[in-house]
């Protein structure tokens, strides 16, 4: 069987329980399209919040950028676990007890104002909306290397299936897809490496292979492959892969800024909001990051693999040798060769081929030569340009692995773009028609009304993800990881810390302090990003970390403020108290 | 719905002083080991790979999830202490 035929039998096949699952699990009230009224199990509720976590850019690129980086990538496999600890020592357990449907209903009700439940629908919305235009991209892009049709196809198609079970199933449609959608992801990641593994150091657990030696060789003595990298490395003009390469300041606050983020999205959150009770939320905690774990501890292993691989099989090779996935990537337009020298020979070092990405001159090319690139060249003397995200796309083919694993691997991409895209359509539709609709403009619509306002409204946001997922402005969705994250950690983070862990913080205090925080933060990463070109950064610190000074703006914003003006009032400071407790998270209906 | 007892000031205490001894160990194994530290722990080595590095890109991880093991543990058995248990 060709590629064609395997990889519509493993889409077909998944989108098939996809949608099986979604008519399975319509909801027919508000409880149950907001929360799955509560009575998904907590293991059940990890592996859903792992795939709705972890995202298209996660599963394609998190390989590949450790694999260029090295110990500099450290930064996301930290930042992107470690906010987890923060979400469910702080913040998961209260909410769930509060017992409401989405997070700008506490910030509303704690605060005791509409204006604070308008910023933060406001921040859900700009949150959600920057993530998943990069997932409908991401979709796009599969679908259309998969069957060769335009990217605007593969957006609707993807957007299609989405609307289908997140828009008409709910919570209770997301979850059980994204459990499915877990399976298929952390198959698809994990096989090829496993015998990627098997061939670099012997070991079947490829998360060990970050410690291991290095056997490829056969009979020289075994060296560890992180001796085996930084060797390699060196010898061709890159830094040593576990060598400290940014400064540590940026390297800190960027970490923190990923965590508090993370703590901070309102998609993960609102996922803890499923389960029957607070002891519930706090196993399915551990579960959660479990199952991100298994992935993210073979993220980096991979990515030494991948490197260590790719140099092994191109370097000083000639071009009319080269392995046969060089060519079909190269064909792909992922990878370009050079000949600077002219010697018939692929040169891989340190520095860049060409500026930006390459511009094919099919026209010129020669019978079983390159594709030859129009780009201006460089004066490095590195040869070969590849895409970062061939680490994962290309591994079961650099691994010799059949067809059907790699059709796999393609229904694992899909699976982590949509996982993603409905919880965040989720989060968006609930802010419109619960915030927005029933708390703030109508408060007398119906259960069924609301139901209806939810389904438009993910039917809107759909369709604009997928305008910009069609047309993505300019560079946008590349800088949107810094603003989605950035804000998340300015607003929802601090402001929902300050309202469970103190019951002096009021309204104004609340408001104020969300202002400044998302006002400072929006600020300096617009200016930095689009409005200039230098790199002369407050104390060195990039906008991706910039989020971290933004959340104590608005911590220490809240607090002076709050200090000056009236304390909540008595009922508030109750409901605060309350929170505390565990017992009683409302009723919960067994699936 | 039944009225909460009041929260007696010991279990809000008790649960502070866990989650603070945890997060000092969450910033500790990432923060410290991870990036702060990085540098003087490269001397170690764990199997191959030098031990800052290590930490860094897995050891950390594998700290987390060992730490919100231990919190749901925890704070379950604090629960039934002060009688707010509750079947799962």
């Amino acid at each position: 069987m060709d590629q064609t035929t395997w990889n519509f039998i493993f889409i077909g096949i998944t989108f098939g329980v996809y949608i099986g699952i979604a008519i399975w699990s319509r909801a027919g009230s508000t409880k149950e399209y907001y929360t799955a009224s509560g009575g998904v199990s907590p293991f059940a509720n990890g592996m859903a919040t792992a795939a709705d976590w972890m995202s298209a850019a996660t599963f394609i690129s998190m390989a590949g950028g450790i694999a260029a980086a090295g110990y500099g990538a450290s930064k996301f496999l930290m930042g992107w676990t470690g906010g987890f600890v923060l979400l469910t020592t702080l913040m998961v357990p209260y909410l769930r007890k509060f017992g409401k449907a989405t997070v700008p209903d506490f910030i509303g009700d704690r605060f005791y104002s509409n204006g604070a439940r308008l910023v933060a629908v406001i921040c859900a919305i700009f949150i959600c909306m920057t993530y998943i235009m990069g997932q409908m991209r991401g979709v796009g892009i599969v679908f259309s290397r998969l069957f060769d049709i335009e990217i605007w196809m593969g957006v609707l198609i993807g957007g299609g299936i989405v609307f289908f079970y997140a828009g008409l199933g709910g919570m209770k449609g997301i979850t059980y897809t994204q459990v499915a959608q877990y399976c298929v992801m952390v198959f698809s990641y994990t096989i090829p490496v496993i015998f990627i593994s098997i061939i670099i150091t012997g070991n079947v657990i490829p998360q060990l292979g970050l410690i291991g030696n290095y056997i490829k060789d056969g009979t020289e003595a075994s060296v560890p492959l992180i001796v085996k990298i930084n060797q390699i490395s060196t010898d061709l003009g890159f830094a040593e892969y576990t060598a400290s390469t940014s400064n540590t300041l940026d390297m800190f606050c960027i970490t923190a800024a990923l965590m508090i983020g993370t703590a901070g999205l309102p998609h993960v959150i609102v996922r803890f909001f499923t389960v029957k009770n607070v002891r519930a939320v706090r196993k399915s905690a551990y579960w959660t990051l479990g199952f991100i774990a298994i992935i993210y501890l073979t993220a980096p292993a991979l990515g030494i693999f991948a490197r260590t691989n790719f140099v092994e099989e191109i370097n000083q090779k000639r071009y009319a040798e080269a392995p046969q996935w060089f060519k079909n990537w190269e064909s792909q337009g992922m990878i370009a060769w050079v000949d600077k020298n002219k010697d018939g020979i692929m040169q891989y070092q340190a520095g860049s081929v060409f500026d930006g990405k390459p511009v094919y001159a099919d026209e010129n090319r020669a019978e079983g030569g390159p594709r030859p690139v129009s780009n201006t060249l460089t004066e490095s003397p590195n040869e070969v340009y590849y895409d970062r995200d061939i680490i994962v796309l290309a591994n079961p083919e650099m691994a010799g692995l059949p067809k059907w694993v790699i059709a796999l691997v393609m229904a694992g991409c899909v699976a982590a773009a949509l996982s993603t895209a409905a919880g965040l359509l989720l989060v968006l539709s609930t802010s419109v028609s619960h915030d927005l609709m029933k708390k703030i403009l109508k408060p007398n619509i119906s259960d069924k009304q609301e139901i209806r306002y939810a389904r438009i409204a993910s039917f809107g946001a759909l369709a604009i993800a997928a305008y910009f997922g069609i047309n993505p402005p300019s560079s946008f969705v590349a800088k949107t990881v810094a603003f989605a994250f950035g804000l998340a950690a300015s607003s929802f983070f601090p402001t929902l810390i300050m309202g469970i862990f103190s019951k002096k913080i009021n309204k104004q205090g609340a408001i104020a302090g969300m202002i400044c925080g998302i006002g400072f933060t929006l600020g300096y990463i617009v200016h930095f990003q689009f409005l200039t070109d230098s790199k002369d950064y407050w104390f060195g610190i990039s906008p991706e970390g910039i989020g971290f000074l933004g959340m104590i703006i608005n911590f220490i914003v809240a607090f002076v403020v709050s200090s000056f003006t009236p304390a909540p009032p008595e009922e508030v400071q109750e409901l605060v108290e309350n929170i505390r407790i565990p017992q009683g998270a409302g009723q919960a209906i067994d699936h | 719905m039944t009225a909460h007892p009041k929260p007696s000031s010991s279990y809000w205490s008790d649960s502070l002083k866990l989650v603070g001894k945890l997060l000092f160990i969450w910033f500790l194994v990432s923060f410290g080991c991870g990036i702060l530290f990085k540098d003087f722990l490269d001397q170690f080595s764990i199997g191959g790979a030098p031990l800052g590095f290590w930490m860094a890109q897995q050891g950390s991880i594998l700290c987390f999830v060992i730490l919100l093991v231990i919190y749901a543990h925890k704070m379950n058995k604090l629960d039934d202490q002060h009688g707010f248990s509750e079947e799962e």
